[in-house]
């Protein structure tokens, strides 16, 4: 793509480094930004910059935070005899909208890949084993709950921890898998299917 | 089920091409390098999503451009299928069928059975244990999506295991329980993957015989002989008691990737003690098995790609395979010959009717009838 100005080809060079954002809509966006009052773009850059340099990260469960210690490890109503282990920010979101789990959290940062060149090193391995041999506030970890992707890498990963784990008496659980509600059954993968068949849970009335 | 029509663009020799075809024998004839057994290949590629005779999509395309598109249309059962197969260079393959695309080709395995005859092909014979390991799981993959589920598994834990091994000779650290997750998959996969192979083979290797009898004319038994770490009672130790040759080897020494299938012909290895003739018998013998396994599980006759027979076999085989054809013991066919005096002559004295596509550096220029 050819463009009128050095500027505008900066521009787009910058901005279509962004995930899922070609050439094309970093023009339509340059463009726009052009057409707005200064003080638009000067407040976006200002927040794009504020991000990168003030957002930090809990020291305890590696979440994105504003404190050296985030509002969840924080919370005195928060239960602190249980961990929940997931691959990176998203997913507390995603459980945390749930309403369905009131203890902590552990952010690992990724999955274990070898073929990827990462190892365990690479992710919060042993910042969780800290966490589990050190009481917080005086009590005690008593359950990991293992909330990883269910990919080949989530499942290898889920065993590493496990095993450390379970080596040094904590009781360690997993999310189950199956079938999502509301799902039919014609319709869910076998994979999917043979699984729950296999791990079914007791059925109460 | 069988093709109706396929369209190519840019796709090896054709840079744009037509055909319409018959239901029965379709035959391509041309000149050696015409595109005969391109047209095979792009048959191949719509039903299993890759080519028959070599792996990398990129060399798909005609030279100079810088994508490829195959379109076919289907027919099972009455209802058409529309297939459309198309890459650009640097992007990933599509495959879409009837307007909708695949997440996985693996879920497009399976549902279009092929069979590819090339008599010329006696690598699946004289190669390395590789070549058979992956005939038979192409096969026993479009049989049951279930084992290519298993078998991407496994492909997938053995290579992180493998890279992990590196790792540990390249840094010198080594944490053996970080190979511990991948050690146990792969024993575990290994198992279930052996079973199915080992009950497969039990079944599948007693048909040959009744084919190498009707397409040699000989009686020798002919059998497969299956073989795999994973069949020894003591699997998981060998498995582990590798570890010390893995880490020096820097990859994973025992498990079904290093399983073999050794055909036998009176008792004695075919590719040690066969003749050539012995060893073409048998792999045809072999492919028609294939075919019948395909049509005994999938209740439909799979499409029958035979290459470049008539110069590569003698007429007494010839023969016989088109007595098969005649009894119409076959779906539709497909089949490539560099001679078109010689295909019309044995489908008019068979009475079997064809549709000859003449082909012509990568053109078709005229299409007949028998």
């Amino acid at each position: 793509m050819n463009f009128p100005s050095r500027l505008i080809e900066e521009a787009v060079t910058e901005i279509s480094r962004l995930p899922g954002i070609g050439k094309k809509t970093a023009l339509r966006l340059s463009l726009h930004l052009l057409k707005q009052h200064e003080s638009v773009a000067s407040s976006l850059a200002q927040s794009i910059i504020d991000l990168r340099s003030k957002t930090s990260y809990c020291k305890i469960c590696h979440n994105i935070s504003d404190t050296e210690v985030c509002s969840t490890c924080s919370n005195p109503k928060r239960d602190r005899s249980i961990i929940c282990v997931v691959e990176d920010i998203p997913d507390v979101l995603a459980i945390e909208n749930t309403s369905q789990y009131q203890g902590l959290y552990h952010v690992l940062g990724g999955v274990i890949s070898p073929i990827q060149g990462r190892g365990p090193e690479d992710i919060h391995i042993s910042s969780l084993m800290e966490r589990v041999n050190t009481p917080l506030d005086g009590e005690t970890v008593k359950e990991i709950i293992l909330a990883l992707p269910a990919t080949m890498e989530g499942d290898t990963t889920s065993f590493f921890i496990g095993r450390k784990l379970e080596a040094i008496g904590i009781k360690v659980s997993t999310i189950a898998r199956g079938i999502p509600v509301g799902g039919e059954l014609e319709f869910t993968d076998e994979v999917t299917l043979g699984r729950s068949i296999l791990t079914r849970t007791n059925y109460s009335t | 089920m069988h093709l109706k029509n396929i369209s190519l663009r840019q796709f090896k020799n054709f840079s744009a091409d037509r055909f319409e075809f018959s239901e029965e024998v379709n035959c391509f004839l041309g000149l050696n390098g015409a595109g005969k057994t391109n047209l095979l290949d792009a048959i191949h590629y719509l039903c299993l999503t890759k080519s028959a005779f070599q792996s990398v999509d990129q060399f798909q395309m005609l030279h100079g451009t810088n994508f490829f598109m195959v379109k076919g249309s289907f027919i099972n059962e009455g209802k058409i299928l529309e297939l459309d197969c198309s890459m650009e260079s640097g992007k990933k393959k599509q495959l879409v069928l009837n307007g909708k695309p695949y997440q996985k080709m693996s879920d497009h395995i399976g549902l279009f059975p092929v069979v590819l005859i090339a008599p010329d092909d006696t690598s699946l014979i004289r190669d390395g244990s590789e070549e058979r390991r992956r005939f038979f799981d192409n096969m026993l993959s479009q049989l049951s999506s279930n084992y290519l589920n298993q078998l991407v598994r496994y492909q997938h834990f053995l290579k992180q295991r493998n890279a992990l091994l590196k790792q540990f000779h390249d840094s010198g650290k080594k944490d053996l329980s970080l190979l511990e997750p991948y050690s146990r998959e792969l024993i575990q996969l290994s198992d279930i993957i052996h079973r199915q192979r080992f009950e497969f083979i039990q079944n599948f290797a007693p048909g040959i015989q009744s084919h190498y009898s009707f397409i040699a004319g000989e009686s020798e038994k002919t059998d497969i002989t299956y073989t795999s770490d994973a069949g020894e009672k003591t699997f998981e130790k060998d498995f582990r008691n590798s570890l010390e040759k893995d880490l020096i080897l820097k990859r994973t020494n025992k498990g079904i990737h290093k399983d073999d299938y050794i055909f036998t012909i009176g008792g004695h290895s075919l590719k040690k003690f066969g003749s050539q003739g012995q060893q073409k018998s048998y792999l045809i013998s072999l492919k028609l098995s294939q075919f019948d396994a395909f049509k005994l599980e999938k209740k439909q006759k799979p499409i029958l790609l035979l290459d470049d027979i008539f110069d590569k076999l003698d007429d007494i085989r010839i023969g016989q395979l088109m007595k098969l054809v005649a009894k119409r013991d076959f779906g539709q066919l497909f089949i490539t010959d560099a001679r078109p005096e010689r295909s019309i002559k044995i489908f008019s004295d068979l009475q079997i009717p064809a549709k000859l596509f003449h082909i012509e550096e990568g053109k078709l220029t005229e299409v007949t009838s028998i």
